[in-house]
């Protein structure tokens, strides 16, 4: 069963057939899920204060209903750390195609990685775990479990990886915190199986791993066609 | 839904035999059941008169007994009909060999039958199928009994959406010395499927392994029959053809164009045991394996050749096929040194592969294979056992079984493929002892045994 709130956010992008980043990540919050702290504004003011309070890095992102695929688009700019910069980027964002509004959020490093999810046509929902980035499709690096998942499919599914030497620490690296990465893959399939009968497939793309955290960094829910 | 009486009936009638072809697909099933097969068996056709002097019924109800099972072989528009005279007469089940269903774009008709078969719990094979080879008890592939091999009984279970692949593969079969419980080839499977076939695989005492040949399933049929093969218990082996990347439409997220149809296939096979084969060699190999063994090991193989080359081609095909080759405990050396004779003291290779040389003896052979099963570090013992040496007797393939079975330890054996050997071959297969044709032959059923286990 879904959850009211996620029903609502659902139901009211049914006509788009996909869900924008912000109510995607807020349907991830509401499943315990780890997304960044964030600011949704179209003021620049609002978004130096918040840049201000994060004292680090943001990342600005511009929300709009006709860009799916941001990167393609310049919609997202990584690396902000100066108010003058914060605000040139929020004016040109603004004029990107569509653009409702401006998402800031914290900037976090770490391994990237993709948490996906697919609705097969004879599996039914599968989750999809890897090496994730924008060239997530060049290395496909990825291992797919039919959900739901137990904690085992997780360690089976970073052990399967090419890349699993990033998972754990490579070169004096921190690795990524497999505990948290497995309640958040167990809890992705949990919400993938009740989302079955609306989602045709889901990106988490990137999700920042680092020894504490696994932060989804963007969000993006397809819908099933009518 | 009943499927014993499909499987092993005790009469058939078989509608739709020709009064004038012999080779016609009714005759021909006809003919070798009546002939060859337990199973008392009945020709229908509606001219009646006689066939080959047996009384050639009009229909269903002018046979006096009652019938377990119908082979349907007349045209797909009376099908219909003939499948409800079928369920009138009270007969259990039916096998519709008839082509021109869904295969040739009559669903509607293929729909009627199924409607007819749904409200009766009438179940039924096919159409557009061979049907059932249950040896002991029945035969509906219309192909003549001299023109195909047929594996002996044994304990493998096998259903192909193909007829045609399921017949060569009973051939692998026969050749490797691999017995069949029951094949099935299902065709269109519009009413009998694979998931049912798995529920009836899990309660068949005679059948230890499953095998499957797949094209596809249907909406949501993929993820029910995983769960199937968890409850049954038995190793399930899957030879999944379609493979090639079909075009995602509309490819909106990084997600559906990682996952492929085919690799979710596979992917979730790995995940829930399923061993899938990546080829019909594969699928032989797999079967002959785990007709003998059916618990699955994680994949750590002791190498014992009476050749270094030999050890060294076992070694890369493991490697090749994910199988570890790990370093045996210094102990388990020690001992297999004092324990061999002396004369092959110095010359044999300590190690994982382990080589005897052609210098060694039966004894040799037997004390090694013993010590190492005996490490902890081996799962699985791969015997290449080259019989060219004068010191290996006749007896040791029958010797090396019962290391094996004294030892709780699954062992595959690589013997070449030759009447002069069949005796060492037979030694190894009549004690449960699967034996391969070639090294890589036998590193493909220890690869049977780690794809048992989750991945």
């Amino acid at each position: 069963m879904l959850k009211n709130k996620i029903r609502t956010i659902i139901d009211a992008h049914k006509d788009l057939g996909w869900v924008l980043e912000p109510d995607a990540k807020a349907i991830m919050k509401s499943q315990g899920l780890d997304i960044p702290e964030f600011v949704l504004t179209d003021s620049f003011e609002k978004a130096e204060k918040f840049l201000k309070k994060i004292n680090g890095p943001v990342v600005a992102k511009a929300v709009s209903k006709k860009i799916l695929h941001k990167t393609e688009h310049q919609a997202v700019v990584t690396g902000i750390t100066s108010g003058d910069h914060l605000k040139k980027e929020i004016e040109r964002l603004k004029r990107l195609d569509g653009c409702e509004a401006i998402l800031v959020e914290e900037m976090v490093q770490g391994l990237e990685v993709i948490i996906g999810a697919k609705n097969d046509f004879q599996f039914g929902p599968v989750v999809v775990f890897g090496i994730g980035g924008t060239s997530v499709e060049i290395y496909n690096d990825t291992a797919i479990r039919m959900a739901p998942i137990k904690p085992d499919d997780v360690s089976s599914m970073a052990a399967s990886l090419k890349a699993k030497a990033l998972l754990s620490g490579y070169r004096g690296k921190a690795g990524v915190n497999m505990e948290i990465l497995t309640h958040t893959l167990v809890k992705f399939s949990q919400l993938i199986m009740a989302l079955e009968d609306d989602m045709e497939s889901l990106d988490l793309n990137p999700v920042i791993c680092t020894k504490d955290r696994c932060i989804i960094a963007d969000a993006r829910i397809i819908l099933k066609t009518a | 839904m009943e499927l014993k009486y499909l499987f092993k009936p005790s009469t058939m009638a078989v509608i739709g035999v020709s009064t004038s072809q012999d080779n016609h697909p009714a005759n021909v099933i006809y003919t070798k059941n009546h002939l060859r097969y337990p199973v008392k068996t009945f020709p229908v056709n509606p001219k009646g008169g006689t066939l080959h002097r047996e009384k050639l019924y009009q229909s269903v109800f002018d046979i006096e007994e009652r019938i377990d099972m119908a082979v349907i072989a007349v045209r797909a528009e009376f099908v219909p009909k003939v499948m409800e005279d079928c369920i009138k007469k009270g007969i259990r089940g039916a096998v519709i060999v008839s082509g021109g269903f869904a295969e040739a774009g009559n669903t509607v008709l293929q729909q009627q039958v199924v409607d007819i078969a749904r409200e009766a719990a009438f179940p039924f094979i096919g159409p557009n199928c061979l049907g059932i080879y249950a040896p002991d008890y029945v035969d509906t592939f219309f192909l003549p009994g001299e023109r195909i091999i047929r594996p002996e009984k044994g304990n493998v279970g096998f259903v192909s959406q193909s007829g045609g692949v399921l017949v060569d593969q009973m051939v692998k079969f026969a050749g490797q010395g691999i017995g069949v419980s029951l094949a099935v080839s299902i065709g269109n499977k519009a009413f009998i499927r694979e998931t049912d076939m798995l529920d009836w695989f899990a309660k068949d005492i005679e059948t230890k392994v499953i095998a499957f040949y797949v094209e596809g399933f249907e909406k949501g049929e993929g993820r029910r029959f995983i769960q199937k093969t968890e409850q049954c218990g038995k190793p399930v082996v899957i030879l999944k053809a379609g493979k090639s990347k079909k075009g995602i439409e509309a490819v909106s997220s990084h997600t559906a164009s990682l996952a492929g149809d085919y690799r979710v296939f596979s992917e979730i096979m790995k995940q829930h045991c399923v061993a899938e084969a990546d080829n019909e060699y594969e699928l032989t190999s797999f079967c002959e394996a785990l007709s003998c063994f059916q618990k699955g090991i994680n994949g750590n193989i002791g190498v014992l050749s009476l050749s270094g080359g030999h050890g060294v081609i076992a070694v890369d095909a493991c490697e090749l096929h994910g199988l570890s080759v790990p370093r045996l405990d210094p102990k388990t050396m020690v001992t297999i040194r004092e324990k061999v004779s002396p004369e092959i003291r110095n010359i044999i290779s300590l190690g994982n592969p382990l080589d005897l040389t052609g210098s060694s003896v039966d004894n040799d052979i037997v004390v090694t294979a013993t010590y190492l099963a005996r490490d902890k570090a081996v799962e699985c013992l791969l015997c290449l056992l080259i019989p060219y040496s004068p010191g290996v007797s006749a007896d040791i393939g029958a010797k090396l079984s019962q290391v094996a079975r004294n030892e709780g330890k699954p062992m595959i054996a690589y013997v070449p493929n030759e009447e002069k050997y069949r005796i060492i071959i037979e030694g190894f297969e009549l004690n449960d002892i699967p034996v391969a044709s070639s090294v890589e032959g036998a590193v493909l059923m220890a690869k049977a045994l780690k794809r048992c286990r989750p991945c």
